[in-house]
């Protein structure tokens, strides 16, 4: 069962390795970061799952009688939140880049980029 | 409390605020000339700062600071040693030097209507590099480090060549991948530990030493920190991303960028991990020690038949990083204060190389070897600047490249046999630098003239004084080398007091 039991972990990993295999793989830039941002997904996942705690709920005071509840730990969640907006920050860089690279090139293609610079110089 | 003292206790802080302030102001004034000299003197300032900062920690203090008064581990907390100050002081020097130096360069490079928004990215960049020097806090360095890698991509590809930005296009998935390796390092250290305070981080990784969890944590953090400081064979984002950006920024960066990555590289693995694996050290040194030594040979070797100037010293630099961890890589005092001299030198070396490549960028269009046939007769300021810190990149006596490198030299000699290696690679190395320096040296000085040099001018004199600044500091640091080996002995003894010898 301890397999099952890391079952987010195992979505992690498998996340983290499908990003990195679009990254390397795909030719085409908006496919590229695409797999760049399944990339950070997967950690997002990560930070989520390391704060769970076993029947712990979410880490909100109501009642403050209950001493004993069990709060899963927030503080990877608000890490992550700010990690969520850097990569919010590098997506909406990547394509303005991307975009300028459109109207320089004509092309989104890695391939064809290469092709049209070995023209110019 | 007099305002003074008042002001004095809270300097950490400055030092990263300073910058940031500037950022948004500068970016809504309209006048590129004011823009210019507002990012200029907030630079100033942060150097001015720097340089009272290291006074105070040249005995080899820490100075620690509570952000909002939080006490660590709970609050973020500020942390300056001697090697966050060495860095300090090349990171805001080399951006005061060049920001003295970028008016005409930068006019020739970018529109005017940009040129304001370019300097608050300018200012980001700084903000970010020096946020992750003063920083206590894992997580906290890693927003820095993205704040200054995302404001590095907007400065690369903020010229006119259109081959920058296929070059940032790379340099973003790198930038961001080696981020993102080092924030699930830090996660995994987190899940240990349950603390994200550097300091308190090593106390209490002891209690779960030989774990799983930390050793991918080492491996997640020192394979993305090794990919931001260009580390062959993690370095093909760099030769394109400095060719392609702007002189000054190249210049810049160059001077910086890799160091603040390798800084971040050494505290993780000495200050971290060192005591919490097991033969961490040895580990270390047989990842690192081996790609250094491919990166100083590899690097040189393409430095000698690289064509384009700005290409040939991007390749120079990746050798150069192998010089660093090489001596980071003896894991022993003298390798490491070695390591941190030549991090301090190399900026020193690189920030004059380009800076004299930007006052050839400012007459020329075209920086291929193959079309500067002649040109230091035109130029010879610029260019004997640039043979002068070419000097120092090979490491004659007299010069601060000497001076680093015989320190890496005597680290290897104290190895005992197996040393010969790396001083056999040092050697080599230097020998190829003498090569591609003389390359350079002799097609711009005795080479017939080509038909693109035949009508330009020595380029703008106060340029020139600022080149020569930096000459003067490669010479005064290679006969008086007290203050940075200070600081560097200083970061050593730090990085290794906790570690087993």
């Amino acid at each position: 069962m301890e397999i099952l039991g890391l079952f987010n972990y195992w979505v992690f990993v498998l996340l983290l390795m499908t990003g990195l295999f679009a990254i390397i793989h795909k030719s085409n830039l908006i496919k590229k970061l695409i797999g760049l941002s399944i990339f950070q997904s997967a950690v997002f996942l990560f930070y989520v799952t390391l704060d769970k705690i076993d029947e712990g709920t979410a880490p909100i005071i109501r009642d403050t009688d209950l001493v004993d509840q069990i709060y899963a730990n927030p503080l990877p969640q608000v890490l992550i939140l700010t990690a969520i907006v850097v990569g919010i920050a590098t997506t909406a860089l990547a394509l303005a880049v991307i975009v300028r690279i459109k109207e320089e090139y004509g092309t989104i293609e890695e391939s064809e980029m290469r092709e049209l610079d070995r023209y110019l110089s | 409390m007099t305002l003074d003292e008042a002001i004095y206790n809270q300097l950490p802080a400055l030092q990263v605020i300073v910058p940031l302030i500037a950022v948004p102001l500068v970016a809504m004034m309209r006048a590129r000339h004011l823009a210019w000299l507002a990012c200029t003197l907030t630079s100033l300032l942060s150097f001015g700062i720097a340089v009272v900062i290291t006074t105070e920690l040249l005995a080899g203090a820490t100075w620690q600071y509570a952000m909002g008064a939080w006490p660590a581990p709970m609050g973020i907390e500020l942390r300056i040693d001697s090697f966050s100050a060495l860095l300090l002081l090349i990171v805001t020097g080399a951006s005061t030097l060049m920001l003295l130096a970028a008016r005409v360069p930068i006019a020739a490079q970018i529109q005017s209507i940009r040129q304001p928004l370019f300097y608050a990215v300018w200012l980001l960049t700084l903000g970010g590099l020096i946020g992750i020097l003063v920083s206590g806090d894992a997580f906290n360095i890693f927003v820095f480090m993205e704040i200054s890698s995302l404001a590095t991509y907007v400065l690369v590809a903020a010229g006119r060549d259109r081959r920058a930005l296929a070059a940032v296009f790379t340099y973003i998935v790198m930038g961001t991948i080696g981020a993102t390796f080092y924030l699930v390092g830090v996660g995994l250290i987190y899940m240990m530990t349950g603390t994200l305070n550097l300091a308190d981080m090593g106390v209490r990784l002891e209690q779960v030493a030989d774990s799983r969890p930390v050793m991918a944590a080492a491996a997640f953090i020192t394979v993305g920190l090794a990919l931001k400081a260009a580390l062959f064979p993690l370095h093909i984002w760099l030769p394109n991303a400095y060719t392609r950006a702007p002189h000054i920024v190249t210049a810049f960066l160059a001077a910086c960028s890799t160091k603040v990555a390798i800084y971040v590289l050494l505290r993780f693995d000495f200050l971290i991990f060192q005591e919490s694996i097991p033969n961490h050290a040895l580990h270390f040194a047989g990842l690192l020690l081996p790609l250094a030594l491919a990166a100083m040979i590899v690097g040189s070797w393409v430095a000698m038949f690289e064509d384009n100037l700005k290409r040939l010293l991007a390749y120079s630099s990746i050798a150069q990083v192998g010089y660093i961890l090489l001596g980071a890589g003896l894991i022993s005092t003298t390798g490491l204060s070695a390591a941190v001299l030549h991090m301090f030198n190399h900026a020193l070396i690189k920030g004059v190389l380009f800076l004299a490549v930007a006052c050839l960028g400012v007459r020329l269009v075209q920086l291929r070897l193959s079309e500067l046939g002649g040109v230091a007769r035109h130029m010879p300021w610029t260019m004997s600047a640039f043979a002068a810190a070419g000097l120092s990149l090979i490491g004659v006596p007299g010069t601060a490249g000497f001076v680093s490198k015989w320190q890496l030299i005597v680290a290897a000699l104290e190895v005992g046999p197996w040393g010969l290696v790396p001083i056999i690679a040092i050697v080599t190395s230097s020998l190829m630098a003498v090569v591609y320096i003389w390359r350079i040296v002799e097609t711009t000085w005795f080479a017939h003239a080509s038909t693109a040099v035949a009508s330009v001018r020595e380029a703008p004199s106060w340029m020139l004084v600022l080149v020569w600044l930096g000459v003067a500091a490669n010479v005064y640091f290679g006969l008086q080398p007290q203050l940075p080996l200070t600081l560097a002995t200083g970061a050593a003894e730090l990085l290794l007091e906790s570690c087993c010898d």
